[in-house]
């Protein structure tokens, strides 16, 4: 009852989907990269090493926000930022997205499908009762 | 060591975290009492309702649950790619009606034993899920499990993940 699908099923689902869209773009998953800047950051760094200036000009941001993002990035190894006088260049770091990175990616979007389904199965329920005439909650 | 992926939108968030070497914890915050949350998790013909994630395209063939200490309960999942149906199955180890859940997960020989706690936050619920894993190995094979269903490159899975988050590709 943990987390069965991942492990068979939906280990499975994925193989099935890989094949449709092995070829499709880089684009984002795993926890850093639930944002669409920092995948935007990742498919740059794809292309060519870039200043943190660069990046932020790049995605009309401040220098700051994008710093902030590229701790994230780098936080999860994802890239390596590398400071020569004044300019820190960032590349795309050593780990990519690792056995370990992708389980648990995979893991929290299990859990995260199941749960919103259990909110709506919780809103049935609280309908039910207050239709039922009896106070939900406290 | 401490990972964490998290971001849900409409801010119910769904956070996952590597808490040690054997355990993993998920959270999450329900807009319905705790008593409501624990019903859910414990009366099959609801269980159903929410359990097999419709991206898995499995199809949940049983539910069988009887919630009391040292009770079982066993699921059983059909996958459209065929095969026999996968059974999932252990025995309630605690039991605290609105409050806690402990059992444990028996179709692996190292499975993890899985608390899910259930606590009422002003009419909302609070819920944390601990899978704490007999040894790191144990959890090191869980991990590892997926690993060995890929015939091909991580490198492949990589994208074929990024694309996912892309946009969810229609099947």
């Amino acid at each position: 009852m943990r987390c069965p699908l991942l492990l068979s099923g939906q280990c499975r689902e994925i193989l099935n989907q890989m094949a449709q869209y092995s070829q499709s773009r880089f684009d984002a998953s795993f926890g850093a990269l639930s944002d669409p800047t920092r995948r935007g950051v990742l498919e740059q760094l794809m292309r060519a090493d870039a200043s943190i200036s660069d990046l932020a000009e790049r995605f009309h941001m401040t220098l700051t926000g994008m710093s902030k993002h590229i701790g994230v990035l780098e936080q999860a190894q994802l890239v390596a930022t590398q400071k020569v006088g004044r300019v820190r260049t960032c590349s795309l770091g050593a780990r990519r997205l690792d056995d370990e990175a992708a389980w648990l990616e995979n893991y929290r979007r299990l859990w995260a499908e199941r749960f919103d389904a259990l909110d709506t199965v919780l809103e049935d329920l609280k309908r039910k009762e207050k239709r039922d005439g009896r106070k939900s909650g406290q | 060591m401490v990972e964490k992926a998290g971001n849900e939108p409409m801010g119910k968030r769904t956070i996952s975290e590597r808490r040690s070497e054997r355990e993993m914890v998920i959270t999450r915050t329900f807009d319905a009492p705790a008593r409501l949350v624990f019903k859910a998790w414990t009366t099959p013909e609801l269980f159903k309702q929410w359990w097999v994630p419709k991206s898995s395209g499995a199809t949940l063939l049983s539910c069988e649950q009887d919630v009391r200490v040292g009770g079982g309960y066993r699921l059983e999942f059909a996958h459209p790619q065929g095969g026999a149906p996968m059974a999932f199955f252990g025995r309630y180890l605690e039991v605290v009606p609105d409050a806690r859940l402990v059992w444990t997960n028996e179709e692996s020989p190292d499975g993890a034993v899985t608390t899910v706690t259930f606590e009422d936050r002003a009419g909302k619920t609070l819920l944390v899920m601990r899978e704490l894993y007999p040894s790191k190995e144990a959890m090191d094979i869980a991990i590892e499990g997926m690993d060995e269903a890929m015939p091909e490159t991580f490198e492949q899975l990589d994208e074929f993940l990024l694309t996912l988050a892309a946009g969810t590709p229609g099947r």
